[in-house]
C-alpha cells in the first residue's frame, strides 16, 4: 500500500518567536526553521511500516514556498521514496490546506495518509482531520500506536481520560502524537541518496484549488508578563506564604 | 438565529467545562442552544437543562454517539449547525477531533481555542505554544470554534429551565468502530478543573516517586499533573501532561516539581494564579514565572512540605 505523509516546515521548537514590532505578524527573520516535530513522528511512523513490508511506498508532501522543499528532502533522507511539493507563497489555513492535501489523495489513492496532530506555530489542530472529512474518511487522531490489519488500522489514541482504541477502515487518515514513536537522525549517505529521490513540484491552479483565506490576521501581540516572583529560602518559608500571604492552602 | 454549544460528558456527567464554553457563548449575544449527544445520557441532559441562559437543551441518545466516534458525531452536528450561526466547544480531546470535520464539511474554516470573543467576527488566540497572542478575524458566514476554558469563568450550573428536545437523527458512518478504552480512574479532582494541581518531571526520577506527591495532592485536594518528559519516560500515563500539546490548566496555586520549564510546558500552566517550583537548579527557566520558587532537591523538600501543610 501507498502511503502520503504530510510535513510542514515551522519554526524550530527551541526558538521563542516574538510578534513584530508593528504587531503585524511574528518576526521570523533569519530563526531556525525544521520539520514540525509532530511532522517528523509521521514521516517515522511511515518509513517504519515500510520496514516492515506493510507499505510499499511513502510519499511526502509539503505545502509553501520552495523553502519547503527543505523539509521534504529531511523527509526523503529518512526514507520517503518520493516528494511532491505544492507551491505557493500565501499562508494558507487547514481548511485550503486540507483541500489541496485532497486534491493529492485523488491523484494518488494512498491507503493510509499520515499527518501530525498540531503545528506548533499555528496551534491549530484540523488539518488530518478535516481532510479526512473531505475524503470521506475515517480518522484515527492523536495516534500512540497503530496496527494494520488487512483493509483496517486500529488506533490507540490519547484521549482526556487515557487511551482509546478505535478500528478504522481503510482509506483513513492517522494524526500522529508523542508517544507514537521516537524519530531516527538522517544519516549523511542518507542525505546524499536524498537529493536524487524525485520530487514533483505543482502549483494550487494545476490542482484546481482556490486558495481563499476565511480567518484574517489582523495583529498579534505578547501575551501578558506575569510578574517575576521571589525565591524562598526553605519550606517553612513557603508554606507561610501560601498560608499566610496569597492564601491558596 | 442561535448559538450551539457541544456539552463535554461521558453519558453520566456533564463536565464543567461546558460551563466555561456557555459563558464563552454569551459574549455572542444569541439564544444559547446546547447539545449532548451519547448513548444513555438523559442524566447529563437533564443536568445541563439547569444552565443558566440555555434555552434548548438538544439530546441525541443513540449507540452511535456512545464513544464520540468522529465519523458519526460529526454528521450530526454537521446537521445541527445548519439551523445556527455558531458552533461553540470546549477545547477537549473530543471537539478538537470532532469540530473540524463539521467545519470541512461545511466549506468553513475553524478557530481553534480562542481566548477572547470580541465583537464582529474578532478573536483572540494563542500561537506558538502562547509565547504570542493573535487577534483574527472570520469572514466566514458561520462560525466554528473551540474554546480555551481557562480563559472563562464557569457560567452558573443552575437558574435555567432549558426544554430538553430529543433529537432522532442518527448518524453512524460504518467506517469507524470502538474497541476498548483504557481509562484512569482516580479519586483526586479532573486536571483541567482543579483549583490545585501539583504536577512533576523528569525529576521524578521513576513513577514511584510520584507517590511523594500523591501525599501532597492528598492532602490538599490537588489534582496530579506530569511534563512530557515524565510521560515519555513511562513515569506516569499520558492524560498527565501539562503543556502546549498536553492539557491546559489555570489553577488558583500550580506546584512544579523536578521541571526545568520548557516553554512548551510553560504554554499550559503559565495562566495559573500562583505558580510554585521547586528544583534544584537555581537557573532553571521555570523559576521565571514561578512566584515562589524554591530551589531545593525536591526527595528533601516533598516529605518536609506534606509534613508541613
Ligand atoms: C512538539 C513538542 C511538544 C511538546 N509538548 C510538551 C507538553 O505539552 N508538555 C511538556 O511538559 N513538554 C512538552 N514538550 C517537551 C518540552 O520541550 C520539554 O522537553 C519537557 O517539558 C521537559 O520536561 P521536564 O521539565 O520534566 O524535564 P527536564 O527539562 O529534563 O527537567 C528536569 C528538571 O528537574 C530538575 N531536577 C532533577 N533532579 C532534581 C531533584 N532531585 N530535585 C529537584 N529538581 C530536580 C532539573 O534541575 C531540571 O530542571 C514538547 C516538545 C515538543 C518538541
Ligand atoms: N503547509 C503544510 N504542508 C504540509 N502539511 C501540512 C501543512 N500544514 C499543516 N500540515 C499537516 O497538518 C498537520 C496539522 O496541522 P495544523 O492543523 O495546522 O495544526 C501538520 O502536522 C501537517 O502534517
Amino acid at each position: 500500500m501507498k502511503v502520503l505523509v504530510a510535513v510542514k516546515r515551522v519554526v524550530d521548537y527551541n526558538v521563542k518567536v516574538r510578534p513584530r514590532s508593528d504587531g503585524s505578524d511574528v518576526d521570523i527573520n533569519n530563526v531556525k526553521m525544521s520539520i514540525n516535530p509532530f511532522c517528523e513522528i509521521a514521516v517515522e511512523e511511515a518509513i517504519r511500516l515500510k520496514e516492515a513490508g506493510v507499505a510499499e511506498e511513502v510519499i511526502a508532501v509539503s505545502i509553501g514556498s520552495v523553502q519547503v522543499q527543505e523539509q521534504i528532502r529531511t523527509s526523503l533522507a529518512l526514507g520517503a521514496d518520493r516528494g511532491i511539493h505544492i507551491e505557493t507563497q500565501d499562508s494558507l489555513e487547514p481548511l485550503v490546506i486540507a483541500r489541496l492535501l485532497n486534491s493529492i489523495i485523488d491523484k494518488e489513492k494512498p491507503a493510509l495518509v499520515i499527518t501530525g496532530k498540531q503545528s506548533i506555530d499555528g496551534d491549530n489542530n484540523q488539518t488530518g482531520q478535516m481532510l479526512a472529512a473531505l475524503a470521506g474518511m475515517p480518522q484515527g487522531t492523536f495516534a500512540s500506536e497503530i496496527t494494520i490489519d488487512g483493509d483496517e488500522i486500529s488506533v490507540v489514541r490519547e484521549v482526556d481520560g487515557g487511551l482509546q482504541t478505535v478500528k478504522l477502515s481503510l482509506p483513513a487518515v492517522v494524526t500522529t502524537d508523542l508517544r507514537l514513536n521516537e524519530p531516527r537522525y538522517a544519516s549523511l549517505p542518507n542525505i546524499m541518496k536524498a537529493k536524487k529521490k524525485p520530487l514533483d513540484v505543482f502549483t494550487p491552479e494545476e490542482l484546481g484549488i482556490e486558495l481563499s483565506n476565511h480567518i484574517h490576521l489582523i495583529h498579534v501581540e505578547p501575551p501578558p508578563e506575569r510578574q517575576a516572583g521571589i525565591k524562598v529560602e526553605d519550606v517553612d518559608e513557603l508554606v507561610d506564604k501560601l498560608k499566610n500571604e496569597v492564601k491558596v492552602i | 438565529m442561535a448559538t450551539l454549544v457541544i456539552a463535554e460528558h461521558d453519558n453520566q456527567e456533564l463536565k464543567p467545562a461546558t460551563l466555561n464554553t456557555v459563558e464563552a457563548a454569551k459574549a455572542l449575544n444569541s439564544e444559547i442552544n446546547l447539545l449532548v449527544a451519547g448513548k444513555n445520557c438523559g442524566n447529563v441532559a437533564n443536568t445541563a437543562s439547569n444552565i443558566e441562559n440555555v434555552s434548548k437543551v438538544y439530546l441525541a441518545d443513540s449507540e452511535a454517539y456512545e464513544h464520540q466516534l468522529a465519523e458519526n458525531v460529526s454528521l450530526l452536528i454537521h446537521d445541527l449547525a445548519l439551523q445556527h450561526d455558531a458552533v461553540l466547544a470546549p477545547a477537549t480531546v473530543n471537539n478538537k477531533n470532532t469540530l473540524p470535520r463539521v467545519a470541512a464539511m461545511l466549506g468553513v474554516s475553524q478557530i481553534s481555542d480562542v481566548i477572547s470573543i470580541e465583537t464582529d467576527g474578532v478573536f483572540k488566540r494563542p500561537i506558538y505554544a502562547g509565547n504570542v497572542i493573535a487577534t483574527v478575524k472570520t469572514s466566514d458566514p458561520k462560525w466554528i470554534i473551540t474554546v480555551r476554558t481557562t480563559a472563562f469563568d464557569a457560567c452558573a450550573a443552575v437558574g435555567g429551565s432549558a426544554a430538553i428536545e430529543e433529537v432522532d437523527i442518527v448518524h453512524d458512518a460504518k467506517i469507524s468502530s470502538f474497541m476498548k478504552e483504557e481509562v484512569a480512574v482516580s479519586d483526586r479532582p479532573e486536571l483541567t478543573a482543579a483549583g490545585i494541581v501539583i504536577s512533576g518531571g523528569r525529576g521524578m526520577q521513576n513513577g514511584d516517586n510520584f507517590k511523594l506527591l500523591e501525599g501532597i495532592a492528598d492532602k490538599l485536594g490537588a489534582a496530579m499533573g506530569a511534563s512530557r518528559a515524565a510521560v515519555d519516560a513511562g513515569f506516569v500515563p499520558n492524560d498527565m501532561q501539562v503543556g502546549q500539546t498536553g492539557k491546559i490548566v489555570a489553577p488558583d496555586l500550580y506546584i512544579a516539581v523536578g521541571i526545568s520549564g520548557a516553554i512548551q510546558h510553560l504554554a499550559g500552566m503559565k495562566d495559573s494564579k500562583v505558580i510554585v517550583a521547586i528544583n534544584k537548579d537555581e537557573d532553571a527557566p521555570i523559576f521565571q514565572v514561578a512566584d515562589y520558587g524554591l530551589v531545593a532537591d525536591l526527595f528533601e523538600a516533598l516529605p518536609e512540605f506534606e509534613s508541613k501543610i
